[in-house]
């Protein structure tokens, strides 16, 4: 791989300094000059540059045939049989490329007593629904789930992948990627078929602050995790369309050096954060942790979750798992109500792709109103009250 | 016992825009920073080796860092609080890596440290990958949990761990040798000590290349990295919207009109 600048065409505008998030690139006399050691061949200064003038050599080559890839995988997500909500996601999203490339889109589900989860999975947009049914696989482990679905891309070559980016998604799918020698996008929001026929896989980078397009031009199956609440679901119909295709894994893929102990389910999140479609999430503007307690109950109206910024977290407020922002959570939720939030980078960063975000605060001058699609100044200890007393009003029928 | 903590220098603001009109990164302060992930990371392994210690069990806390040589300052850093040795993968051939070569780099000094224990970040909040942890764990096959939140139990052959899931805590047992990401839940980090300060401040900071590490060149940096960034670009710009003020019930009725047009009530 190679850097440089064509010394020709450099016009010596320092636009390539400024773009350089490693500060790489400096001029020397007119001339724009880049130190390849702190070079981390991103490419901004590539695009920056209007005259053309730096280019980027790779000399790569495929080291197989990559043809002999076909169709889009989707990795069935299940806990306990139930399908994980991004997974509707998923075959909406695989759908798309798998008929953009003209082949099939087949789901994948690894667990333990799957013939229900198998025939929901069927009812979908999907051609092939694979189960792979053990006792090992009850739930999520590194080395038996990494090996079965890494055994399988040797066996079936598709030529994209798909996990949700949760919890398992991330870890399981970067041990898969690693093992396979291909690459692996991480927490992906758009995915698209190019002209080419690549897969151009967009994604936040630095917070959500900046968007960066990848592609896994030499080595297949190109693998990605997928964003949850941000590629529209696909819908189940009425009956079985899928084949159903069942396989035993081999015994000595499912050895495993981790043994699950126990589950402690988190009572304090009703519904899931990460699920939610509403959010209601409070700062250190809610004064006192007993506040929280308005902004359940504002949730549990709007059938939504709890979140908190950090500070509220810290203050010991609200426990960890309601934490969002860049050391917190990442939501996408349809509505965001931030409460007493100041709206610093780092929360920002957690919530600002949600559909439409409500702030109530104080100050008028709060960086949370420059996100926020609907503002209101005022103190979210009345404006809350008031909201729910508002809400059951609206419920109560008239006359009761 | 031998624990190691994977570090990433990353810059101390995430808040980088790029100029809609020069199409370049607006960067406000270029400052750098350890990944604050990786100080809860380095944070549990000081206090592993304490509490090996209570068991009359010696160990050695190891950072490590894959990066440009300005990484040495994360590293001493690191030594001032807790950390006893450091060891820098620095070489030009590392550059452009993705978290495949990233993690082929940083297995091999696992491997070379002879690990019974590594720590990282749940992920890092440049890349915000969270893939580097688990990919070391196949290039050199360590048993893996993500999220880490709580170790219960620890020996030189297992520990018993809690992970913070999406809805819940997993209890599990993990057979050493074994790679841990950590959540910020797991602890609060101390600051530095005087001791490290002193002590930072003349280690000597070995620096490894590809080459002590005897990897293939193809596999390193750009070369063996499968992916490829074509385009970095800004994110739709999202605009404050209206505003309003006034009594709490107007500013309430206002809200519910708002909330009725997305939620169902
Ligand atoms: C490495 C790092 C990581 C971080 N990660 C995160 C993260 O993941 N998530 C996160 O949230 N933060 C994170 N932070 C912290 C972040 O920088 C902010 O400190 C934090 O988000 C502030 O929380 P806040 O808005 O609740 O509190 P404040 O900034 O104190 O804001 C409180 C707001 O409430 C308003 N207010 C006060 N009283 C009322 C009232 N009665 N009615 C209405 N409004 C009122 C005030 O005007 C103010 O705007 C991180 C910081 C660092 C350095
Ligand atoms: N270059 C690097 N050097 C050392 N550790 C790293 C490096 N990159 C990532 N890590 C570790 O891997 C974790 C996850 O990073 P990422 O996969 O980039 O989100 C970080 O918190 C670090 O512990």
């Amino acid at each position: 791989m190679s850097i440089r600048v064509i010394d020709d065409k450099c016009k010596g505008c320092t636009l390539c300094v400024k773009a350089c998030p490693t500060m790489a690139v400096k001029m020397e006399g007119k001339l724009a000059t880049i130190a390849v050691e702190s070079c981390n061949f991103c490419g901004s200064c590539v695009s920056a540059c209007k005259f053309k003038a730096i280019v980027i050599e790779i000399e790569k080559q495929a080291r197989e045939d990559l043809d002999a890839y076909t169709g889009v995988w989707v990795f069935g997500e299940q806990h306990d049989g139930h399908l994980a909500g991004v997974v509707p996601e998923l075959i909406g999203a695989g759908r798309k490329l798998a008929d953009a490339r003209g082949r099939e889109l087949s789901v994948v589900v690894l667990g333990h007593e799957l013939d229900a989860l198998g025939e929901e999975v069927a009812k979908y947009p999907v051609d092939k629904v694979f189960l792979y049914d053990h006792p090992k696989l009850a739930r999520y482990r590194p080395e038996p789930y990494s090996r079965v679905l890494a055994s399988l891309c040797r066996r079936y070559k598709p030529e994209i992948v798909l996990a949700g980016a949760t919890t398992i998604g991330r870890g399981f799918l970067s041990r898969v990627a690693v093992d396979l020698y291909t690459g692996l996008t991480a927490d992906c929001t758009g995915l698209e078929v190019g002209e080419d026929g690549l897969l151009y896989q967009t994604r936040p980078a630095f917070g959500g602050n900046i968007m960066a397009t990848i592609l896994c031009p030499y080595t297949r199956p190109q693998m990605a995790t997928v964003r949850h609440k941000v590629m529209p679901a696909a819908l189940p119909g009425d009956v079985v369309r899928a084949e159903i295709i069942r396989e035993t894994p081999t015994e000595q893929l499912l050895n495993s050096s981790v043994n699950i102990l126990e589950f402690i389910p988190d009572f304090t999140q009703k519904v899931n954060l990460v699920d939610a479609d509403v959010i209601v999430s409070g700062g250190r503007g809610m004064g006192k942790p007993e506040n929280f307690a308005l902004l359940q109950e504002l949730a549990d109206l709007l059938g939504g979750a709890v979140g908190s910024s950090r500070a509220a977290v810290d203050a010991g407020w609200m426990p960890y798992p309601h934490q969002v922002g860049q050391t917190g959570k990442t939501v996408c939720p349809k509505l965001y109500i931030a409460c007493g939030i100041s709206g610093a980078v780092q929360h920002l960063a957690g919530m600002s792709s949600a559909d439409c975000i409500i702030a109530i605060n104080k100050d008028k001058d709060a960086p949370i109103f420059q996100v926020a699609d609907f503002g209101f100044v005022g103190d979210a200890l009345e404006i809350v009250p008031e909201l729910i007393k508002q809400i059951k009003a609206a419920r109560t029928p008239v006359g009761v | 016992m031998k624990i190691i903590v994977c570090i990433k220098q990353v810059p101390q603001t995430t808040n980088v825009k790029i100029d809609p009109v020069t199409n370049t990164l607006v960067r406000e302060g270029v400052e750098s920073q350890i990944n604050p992930f990786d100080l809860y990371a380095l944070e549990e392994a000081v206090r592993v080796k304490e509490r090996l210690a209570e068991q009359g069990v010696e160990s050695t806390v190891t950072v490590i860092s894959m990066g440009p040589p300005q990484v040495d300052a994360a590293l001493r850093e690191a030594l001032t609080l807790g950390a006893d040795e450091a060891v820098l993968l620095s070489d030009r051939a590392f550059a452009g890596a993705d978290t495949w070569a990233t993690s082929y780099a940083l297995a091999a000094a696992v491997n070379a440290l002879n690990a019974d224990l590594v720590f990282c970040g749940m992920q890092a909040i440049d890349g915000d990958t969270a893939q580097t942890g688990p990919g070391i764990t196949i290039h050199a096959e360590f048993s893996l949990a993500t999220y880490v939140s709580k170790i219960d139990e620890i020996t030189e052959k297992r520990a018993t761990v809690h992970r913070l899931l999406e809805d819940g805590y997993e209890v599990c047992e993990v057979a050493l040798p074994a790679l841990f990401t950590v959540v910020k839940e797991i602890n609060e980090p101390r600051t530095p000590s005087l001791r490290g300060k002193m002590r930072a401040k003349s280690a000597r900071i070995p620096v490894w290349t590809a080459a002590d590490l005897h990897l293939d060149p193809e596999r390193c940096g750009l070369k063996g990295s499968p992916t490829q960034v074509v385009k970095v670009f800004s994110p739709e710009h999202r605009a404050g919207g209206e505003r309003w003020e006034g009594d709490a019930p107007e500013l309430a009725a206002k809200l519910l009109e708002i909330v009725r047009e997305r939620v169902t009530i």
